[in-house]
C-alpha cells in the first residue's frame, strides 16, 4: 500500500468542499474529477465529429480532383463575399463565447449573460446570410434533386469565357487545361459539388443551430444563477458549450476556403 | 417500498431491483446497472427477431431448390438477419449489457461518467432500433445488412433509406456509449485502481470504446450519403451518376471491419474473466492480454482493405492490407496462448460459465484460424463471397461473441438477479449450443471452399447434403440458444436465491465488495484498492477496501 | 449418396498453386487449433479443482521466454504464408504484356456476357482453349457483381465503370461451375452458367464454326468495332489525312506510351481507351485540341470493347509510328 492510499484510507477520500456540492454530480467524488471528465468526454465528441465530417470532406476531394473542371466552375456559384462575412462574424463569435466563458469562470453573471448575447447574435447573423445564401441558390434552380438545372452555371461560365458550348450541344470548359462533357454529365457533376455543399454547410448549420439552443439554455441558466446569487462558479457547461462553438468554427474554417475560396 | 418480504421471511436489503420498481422508474433510470438490463431485455428481442430470419434462411437452404421462399423474400431475410444480428444484437451485445452492469462496479465507481447520456444512447439505440424494424417489416429491403452501392442507391426498391437512419441513430448510441466508457476508465477509477490493476475486461473495453468513437461516425454518414444519393439522386457512389462504387466500400469497411473488434473485443474481455475466476488464478502474462487488445484496436484500423481483394483496388495496396491483417492475428493468438497458460495449475471450477468459456476457446479458435485463409490474399480471391466467408465470420461473431457473451450472462447472472439459475442444464445448453454450432457452421467451410457464394437462394444438387447436415445442425443450435433464455427466466422466480456477495469465489470488486444483487450506488462508500486484479495467490486479503466514514461528512445523498 | 464431393475439382494452372496454399494452412491450422483446443481441455481437466494429486508448486502467472515465443513463432509462419500467397495473388492479377486469348466479360442484371475476338458471343457459358493463357476483362453494366470459376480459384468482381481483369490458364477439359459471387439483386443465384473447357484442337473447331450452341455472330470484334468507327463517324477525324479537324493517329497507338497536353505520360490500354471515348477531354494528347464528342451515355459496353479491339489491331498491324 502506497503512501497516498494510507492517506486516502485514513482521511477518507472525499475533501469536496461543502459549497461544491449542488454543482458536483453524485457519481463524481470531486469536481476535478467532474470537470475532467467533461472536458475529455468533450475531446472525445470532438474527435468523433472531427471523422463524421473527415468522411465527407475526404470524399469531397476525391471528387474534386476526378472532376476539377466542373467542380471549378460550380465553385464560382458560391458568394465568397457572404461567405467571407459569415467567417468574419464566426470569429467575432468565438472571441465574445471566449470572454463568455471567463466570465463564467470568474463568476460574473451579468458579464456573461452580455457576451452569450453577442455570441447569440453573431450566430443569427450567420444564419440569416446562409439563408439568403440557399434562398439564391433556389432561385437559380441549384438544390440537387430539387428541380435542380446548371443553366445558370453555363451562363455564368460562358460570360467569363471559360464555358463555350460546341455546335454539337457539348460544353468545353477551358481551364488551365480544357474538357468536354454533354450536358448530362455536366449537370450530374456540377449537382455532385452542390450536393457537397448542401451537405457540408448544412451539417455545419445544424450544428450552428444546436449550439444557439445551447447558448440560450446557458442564458437562462446565468440568470438564475445571477438572481440565487450563487456563490460558486459553475463554469464548465459555458466552457463545454465554448469548446464546442470554437470547433464549430474550426469546421467552418475549412470549410470556407475548400468550398469558396479554392475555385477563385 | 424500500424494504420487501421475500418468502423466506426474512427483511430484504435495498437493492437497485427493488427500490423503485415502476414502469418510469426503469424508463427514465440513469443507473448504469438499470440502463444494462434494459438493453439485455431489448437485444434479447432483437436475438430472437433476427434468429427466426435465421432458422428461415437454414430451412430454405435445406434443400437446393429455391422452393420454400422466393428469391425476393429469401434475400429480405437474409438483410433482416445481418441488419438486426450486426448493429442491434452484437454490436451493442456485451459492451452495452455487461459494460454498463458491471464495468463501473470493476473500477469501484458508483456510476458512469454520464448517466443521462447513458440513457438517451438506450434511446437513441430504441428508436433506430423502432426505424429499422418498420423498415425490414414494411415492404422490407433486399440490400443485404452491407448496403453495398450502387445497387443500395440506385436499383434496390424498399424502404432503405429508412433503415439507414435507423442504423444511423443505432451508431450513435455506439458513439455515445464509447464516449462515456472511455471517460469512465479514464476518471472514475476509485483510488488505488491503476491501469495495471484494472481487470482485463476493462482494457477489453477500453480498447473497443476507441473503435467505437473513431470508427462508428464514418460509417454513419457513409450510410447518410447513400439515402442522400437515393433520395436527391446526387452521383456520389453510383457511376452512373458520377461516382464510384469502391469509395463506398472504403468508407464503408474503415468502421465495419473495425467494428468486427466491437463485437469480439469485449468477448475476450469476458474470457479473460471467466478463465481466471474458474481456474482460480491470476491471468496468465496480464500485460501482454492488455495490450493485444489496444493492439488489436490499433492494427484493426488499418485493415479494411482486406475485403476488396478482388474489387480490382490497387495490388500494392491489397499486399499491405493483407501484410497487417497476418499481423492483426497475431495478438488474437497471443490471447489464446495466455488463457490456456492461465488453466495450467490452477484449480478448474468446471461450472456453466467456465464450460462456455471453454467452448468459446474452441470456436474462436477455429474462426480465428480460418481468417488465414482470408488473410492470405490467393486463397482469399478464391473464398471470398462464399459460404467459407459465411462460415468464418459467423465462427468468430457468433461461436465467438455471442459464447462470451452466455458466458457472461452466466457469469454474472447471480450478482444481476440474485438468483442462481439451475447448472445441468446451464451444462447441457452449453454443450448443445457448442455442438450445433460446430454441425452447422462446419459444413459451410466445405461448402465455400467448393465455391458455394453466399446470398444464394438456390444451389446445384452436389451440395445438397452438406446444406442439409448445416441446416440440421441449426436446429439443434437453436434448442442451444432458447434452453439458456427458459431456465434463465425461470430461475427469475425459482432459481435459488443467492445473497452471498461472492458465489463464485472469484476476486474482483464487483464480487468482493459490492452486495447481491447490488446496492444502487454499488459500494457503501467509494472502495480504496489496495491489490492487483486476480490476485489468487493471497486469498486473506481482498482486491479491495471500503474505509472508514469520512471526518467531514459531505452529507448523503440518496438518488 | 455417397458421392459427396468435398473439394472442388483442380481445372486451372493457378488451382494447383492455391490448392497447394490451401490445405498448408489448413495443416497449420490443425496443428495450432489442435495444440489450443485439446490443450485448453486437457489443462483443465488435469488441472481440475478436485484433483489434490497433481503438481501445483512454482504456478507463474508470466513468463517473457514464453510470450515471446508464441508471439514470434506465429509471426514468422503468418509472414511466410503472406509471401507465398502473394506471389500466386500477382499471378492471376498483375497485368501482362501478351501472350494470352481474351475474353470479354459483361455482367449485368442477371446475365453475364460473353465475347470472344473473333466476335462469337456467349450467355452465362464461356467455352475456353485448355493450357492457353486467359486474360479475362471484366465490365458490368449496372451493379456490382463477381465473376467466380471455383475450379479455377480465381474471381474477379465486375464493377460498372472500369475494367478489371484476371488471368489464368485451364488446364483440364470439363465443365465447371460459373457463378455471381458478389450480392446484385433479385436473381442474384440465377446469375449462373458453365465454363467449358475444350482440347486447343477441338477449341479451335468450335471458334471457327461460329460457336456452336453460342449466339452466333459471324464478324469477329475487331469488324464489329471497325464497323461501328464508321457508324459513329469516328472516322471523320481519325484516320483521315483530309479531315479538317487534326485528331490523333490510332495507327499503332495500343500498348504505347502517350504524352499528354498536360506533360504526363499515360499507357494506352483498354483503361485509356474506353475513358478516351467516353470522355476524351479527360487526357488529351500532347500537340492535339479537345474537339471530339464525349461518348458517355451513347454507347454500350459491348461496342466499346468492339471498338478497343479494333484500336488493337490496329497497333498489331505494324502501322503508323
Amino acid at each position: 500500500m502506497s503512501v497516498k492510499e494510507a492517506e486516502v484510507l485514513e482521511h477518507g477520500t472525499s475533501l469536496a468542499h461543502p459549497a461544491h456540492e449542488e454543482i458536483l454530480g453524485e457519481q463524481f467524488e470531486t469536481l476535478e474529477q467532474q470537470n475532467n471528465a467533461y472536458l475529455i468526454g468533450m475531446w472525445a465528441f470532438i474527435v468523433q465529429e472531427v471523422l463524421f465530417l473527415g468522411a465527407i470532406f475526404a470524399a469531397y476531394g476525391i471528387y474534386r480532383l476526378k472532376y476539377l473542371h466542373e467542380f471549378t466552375l460550380a465553385h464560382k456559384e458560391l458568394d465568397w463575399v457572404v461567405g467571407g462575412i459569415n467567417t468574419l462574424v464566426l470569429l467575432a463569435s468565438s472571441y465574445t463565447m471566449a470572454r463568455a466563458v471567463r466570465a463564467a469562470m470568474q463568476n460574473k453573471h451579468g458579464r456573461q449573460i452580455l457576451y452569450l448575447g453577442f455570441t447569440l447574435f453573431f450566430a443569427g447573423i450567420f444564419m440569416f446570410n446562409k439563408y439568403i445564401e440557399y434562398s439564391k441558390k433556389y432561385e437559380h434552380h441549384l438544390i440537387p434533386g430539387w428541380g435542380y438545372d446548371a443553366h445558370a452555371i453555363v451562363e455564368h461560365g460562358e460570360k467569363k469565357k471559360i464555358l463555350e458550348p460546341l455546335p454539337d450541344g457539348n460544353y468545353k470548359i477551358k481551364l488551365e487545361t480544357e474538357k468536354t462533357v454533354t450536358p448530362e454529365e455536366f449537370k450530374q457533376r456540377t449537382q455532385l459539388f452542390l450536393g457537397f455543399y448542401f451537405i457540408l454547410t448544412g451539417l455545419h448549420g445544424l450544428h450552428v443551430l444546436v449550439g444557439m439552443i445551447a447558448i440560450g439554455v446557458l442564458m437562462v441558466r446565468a440568470y438564475i444563477d445571477y438572481k440565487k446569487r450563487k456563490p460558486v462558479a459553475d463554469y464548465m457547461p459555458v466552457e463545454m458549450v465554448g469548446l464546442y462553438w470554437h470547433f464549430v468554427d474550426i469546421v467552418w474554417i475549412f470549410i470556407y476556403p475548400l468550398l469558396y475560396l479554392i475555385g477563385r | 417500498m424500500a424494504t420487501q418480504t421475500i418468502a423466506h421471511g426474512e427483511q430484504q436489503r435495498v437493492n437497485y431491483l427493488n427500490w423503485k420498481t415502476t414502469v418510469a422508474s426503469w424508463l427514465f433510470t440513469y443507473d448504469h446497472k438499470r440502463i444494462g438490463i434494459l438493453y439485455l431485455v431489448s437485444i434479447t428481442i432483437f436475438f430472437l427477431l433476427g434468429g427466426i430470419a435465421a432458422a428461415l434462411i437454414r430451412m430454405e437452404l435445406a434443400t437446393p431448390k429455391g422452393d420454400l421462399l422466393t428469391s425476393d423474400v429469401y434475400n429480405k431475410m437474409f438483410t433482416i438477419h445481418g441488419v438486426l444480428m450486426i448493429f442491434f444484437f452484437l454490436v451493442p451485445s456485451i459492451p452495452a449489457v455487461f459494460g454498463n452492469f458491471v464495468l463501473p462496479m470493476m473500477i469501484g465507481a458508483r456510476d458512469v461518467a454520464f448517466p443521462r447520456l447513458n440513457l438517451l444512447s438506450w434511446y437513441f439505440f430504441m428508436v433506430g432500433a423502432l426505424l429499422a424494424t418498420i423498415a425490414l417489416v414494411k415492404g422490407g429491403i433486399d440490400t443485404g445488412w452491407t448496403f453495398y452501392t450502387p445497387y443500395s442507391s440506385s436499383f434496390a426498391k424498399g424502404e432503405v433509406s429508412l433503415a439507414i437512419v435507423g442504423v444511423f441513430l443505432a451508431g450513435f448510441s455506439s458513439i455515445f456509449t464509447g464516449i462515456n466508457f472511455l471517460v469512465t476508465i479514464h476518471k472514475m477509477r476509485a483510488p488505488g485502481m491503476t491501469w495495471f490493476r484494472l481487470p482485463l475486461f476493462v482494457w477489453a473495453m477500453y480498447a473497443t470504446s476507441l473503435i467505437q468513437v473513431l470508427g462508428t461516425p464514418v460509417v454513419a454518414i457513409t450510410l447518410l450519403l447513400v439515402a442522400v444519393e437515393r433520395s436527391l439522386r446526387i452521383g456520389i457512389f453510383d457511376p452512373n451518376l458520377g461516382g464510384d462504387p469502391i469509395l463506398y466500400q472504403h468508407l464503408f469497411w474503415f468502421y465495419s471491419h473495425p467494428a468486427v473488434y466491437i463485437m469480439i473485443l469485449p468477448g475476450m474481455g469476458v474470457i479473460s474473466e471467466v478463465i481466471s475466476a474458474f481456474s482460480k488464478k491470476r491471468v496468465f502474462g496480464y500485460h501482454f492480454v492488455a495490450f493485444a487488445s489496444l493492439a488489436i484496436a490499433i492494427i484493426g484500423f488499418l485493415v479494411w482493405g482486406h475485403h476488396m481483394f478482388s474489387t480490382g483496388q490497387s495490388i500494392y495496396a491489397s499486399i499491405l492490407f493483407s501484410f497487417l491483417t497476418f499481423l492483426v492475428a497475431i495478438p488474437s493468438a497471443i490471447k489464446t496462448f495466455n488463457w490456456m497458460a492461465t488453466i495450467w495449475k490452477g484449480r478448474v471450477h468446471w461450472e456453466a460459465p467456465m464450460i462456455y468459456a471453454l467452448g468459446f476457446m474452441g470456436l474462436f479458435v477455429i474462426g480465428g484460424l480460418t481468417g488465414l485463409y482470408l488473410a492470405a490474399m490467393a486463397t482469399n480471391v478464391h473464398l471470398t463471397d462464399t459460404y467459407f466467408i459465411v462460415a468464418h465470420f459467423h465462427y468468430v461473431m457468433v461461436g465467438g461473441a455471442i459464447m462470451a457473451y452466455l458466458a457472461a450472462l452466466h457469469f454474472w447472472w447471480p450478482k444481476m438477479t440474485g438468483r442462481m439459475y439451475p447448472q445441468s442444464w446451464a451444462k447441457l445448453s452449453a454443450l448443445l449450443v457448442f455442438v450445433g454450432f460446430n454441425l452447422t457452421f462446419f459444413p459451410q467451410f466445405i461448402l465455400g471452399y467448393m465455391g458455394m457464394p453466399r446470398r444464394y437462394h438456390s444451389y446445384p444438387e452436389e451440395w445438397a447434403a452438406l446444406n442439409l447436415l448445416s441446416s440440421a445442425g441449426a436446429s439443434v443450435l437453436g434448442i442451444g440458444y432458447l434452453l439458456p433464455a427458459i431456465y434463465l427466466v425461470w430461475s427469475l422466480k425459482y432459481g435459488r436465491v443467492v445473497t452471498e456477495r461472492n458465489p463464485w469465489g472469484a476476486r474482483g470488486l464487483e464480487w468482493e465488495l459490492v452486495d447481491t444483487p447490488p446496492d444502487p450506488h454499488n459500494f457503501e462508500r467509494t472502495p480504496i484498492v489496495t491489490r492487483p486484479a486476480y490476485d489468487y495467490g493471497h486469498p486473506e486479503e481482498p482486491t479491495g477496501i471500503i474505509p472508514k466514514p469520512r471526518p467531514v461528512v459531505v452529507g448523503g445523498k440518496d438518488g | 449418396m455417397w458421392n459427396i464431393p468435398f473439394v472442388p475439382p483442380t481445372a486451372s494452372q493457378e488451382a494447383v498453386g492455391i490448392s497447394w496454399l490451401y490445405w498448408v494452412i489448413t495443416a497449420l491450422s490443425v496443428f495450432f487449433g489442435g495444440i489450443v483446443l485439446f490443450g485448453a481441455i486437457f489443462l483443465a481437466v488435469k488441472y481440475r479443482a478436485g484433483n489434490q494429486n497433481v503438481d501445483r508448486s512454482n504456478a507463474t502467472d508470466s513468463d517473457l521466454r514464453l510470450e515471446l515465443s508464441w508471439t514470434l513463432i506465429p509471426l514468422i509462419l503468418a509472414i511466410a504464408i503472406f509471401g507465398w500467397a502473394a506471389k500466386l495473388y500477382g499471378d492471376i492479377y498483375a497485368p501482362r504484356e501478351g501472350g494470352y486469348y481474351e475474353v470479354f466479360v459483361v455482367g449485368k442484371q442477371w446475365m453475364w456476357h460473353c465475347q470472344h475476338p473473333n466476335g462469337v458471343r456467349e450467355n452465362n457459358e464461356l467455352t475456353l482453349p485448355a493450357g492457353q493463357l486467359i486474360k479475362a476483362t471484366i465490365i458490368s453494366q449496372d451493379v456490382i457483381h463477381a465473376f467466380s470459376i471455383p475450379a479455377f480459384r480465381v474471381k474477379r468482381d465486375a464493377v460498372p465503370g472500369r475494367y478489371n481483369a484476371m488471368y489464368f490458364t485451364p488446364t483440364v477439359p470439363g465443365e465447371y461451375h460459373l457463378f455471381c459471387t458478389e450480392y446484385c439483386g433479385t436473381k442474384h443465384s440465377e446469375m449462373i452458367g458453365k465454363v467449358r473447357v475444350l482440347p486447343p484442337d477441338e477449341f479451335e473447331k468450335w471458334l471457327q464454326s461460329g460457336g456452336a450452341g453460342a449466339a452466333a455472330a459471324p464478324m469477329s470484334l475487331e469488324e464489329q468495332g471497325k464497323q461501328l468507327f464508321t457508324k459513329l463517324a469516328c472516322n471523320t477525324c481519325h484516320m483521315n489525312p483530309n479531315s479538317a479537324v487534326k485528331a490523333p493517329d490510332l495507327n499503332g497507338l495500343y500498348g504505347h506510351e502517350v504524352k499528354l497536353a498536360d506533360g504526363r505520360t499515360v499507357k494506352a490500354d483498354d483503361a485509356y481507351i474506353r475513358e478516351s471515348i467516353l470522355n476524351p477531354g479527360a487526357k488529351i494528347v500532347a500537340g492535339y485540341q479537345n474537339q471530339m464528342p464525349p461518348y458517355q451515355g451513347q454507347i454500350k459496353e459491348e461496342e466499346i470493347i468492339a471498338l478497343i479491339a479494333y484500336i488493337k489491331s490496329l497497333a498489331q498491324a505494324g502501322g503508323g509510328n
